[in-house]
């Protein structure tokens, strides 16, 4: 039952921050830190989510750690998201078999 | 809704993945339907289920979301630069509720962004997502151990690919990634709190020391 609460809680808070700035914003925003601090936000909170996680989910932080090139190096050469997510399954999935 | 087979395809591995999580945190198959046909964020809702697993208060909850959905406040602002000035209040609502990093990928590569072309990419994308994390849970505990760990690292492999494309642009969003990557590594060997904190935390600090020490120009972005 709470996890339904939980749930609401999180639909809530994620339709505010999409909804509320293109319902209510008509006009640019001008105060700079803002604008520079909401610049920065999405890849520092997702560089943070991934890593060192990602060496921890695997069963051997060194293939989480190749994972980790391997994304990198194919996201760096722009392969599309599905891609990178593919390959990165199957190698887990082929140096926990070796291993 | 033919650019949003591609995406919706993209989806599929990711939603089974994170359906794997919410099971290992007890959500039951309609559950994790529900959250996310409703949230649609591989980011925001693997954290939000970290918080269900640590049992945080709804209130902390809801700041992680705020935090790790930051973005979408950003898309939804561009989006609002975006789309035509005499769209009603209730399609603007509509669009803000669809998005997400590929979504909003595509619609800014639009010309023209009508309501209709972006409720065509939802109706594909968000129904895969809710489908995926459901199998996700029923398949959890049938998989494979081995298939399941393959599978956990596509989500990450997903964030690495929304970050990494901004950052060949962007020699200072490159570091501030670096940056972030070294200081979270550091965090967990000093400190044992919840991930959902760590996030909140490292993020303000971070975001809020580059865009002091390096605010954006005036003509960039939004």
């Amino acid at each position: 039952m709470s996890n339904i609460i939980y749930i609401f809680a999180m639909a809530f808070t994620s339709f505010l921050v999409r909804a509320l700035p293109i319902t209510l914003i008509n006009k640019k925003i001008n105060n700079r830190f803002i604008k520079s601090f909401l610049y920065y936000v999405p890849c520092v909170t997702l560089a943070i989510m991934t890593f060192p996680a990602i060496i921890q989910i695997t069963s051997s932080p060194i293939v989480g750690l190749v994972i980790f090139i391997i994304a990198i190096a194919l996201a760096y050469k722009d392969r599309s998201m599905i891609f990178i997510a593919f390959v990165c399954c199957l190698i887990t999935y082929l140096l926990e078999t070796l291993i | 809704m033919k650019d949003g087979l591609p995406i919706g395809a993209a989806y599929f591995a990711v939603a089974l993945s994170l359906g794997i999580t919410a099971s290992n945190i007890g959500l039951n198959a309609l559950q994790g339907a529900l959250m996310s046909f409703l949230n649609h964020a591989s980011a925001g809702e693997y954290v939000g289920l970290q918080a269900i697993k640590e049992g945080s208060s709804i209130i902390a909850l809801c700041i992680v979301t705020l935090i790790t959905n930051s973005r979408y406040l950003l898309m939804s602002l561009s989006l609002s630069q975006k789309i035509s000035e005499d769209t009603s209040r209730f399609h603007r609502m509509l669009i803000g509720f669809g998005i997400t990093d590929e979504i909003y990928a595509f619609a800014m590569n639009r010309e023209n962004l009508t309501p209709s072309y972006y409720y065509g990419t939802m109706t594909t994308t968000i129904p895969v997502w809710a489908i995926g994390t459901m199998l996700g849970i029923v398949l959890g505990n049938a998989l494979p151990t081995k298939v399941i760990g393959a599978l956990s690292v596509a989500l990450f492999a997903m964030f690495i690919a929304i970050i990494i494309p901004p950052c060949k642009k962007n020699r200072t969003l490159l570091f501030a990634v670096i940056i972030s990557f070294v200081l979270s590594y550091i965090f967990d060997l000093f400190f044992t709190i919840s991930s959902s904190i760590k996030v909140i935390i490292l993020t303000i600090i971070i975001a809020g020391a580059f865009a002091i020490l390096f605010p954006r120009k005036e003509d960039e972005y939004v």
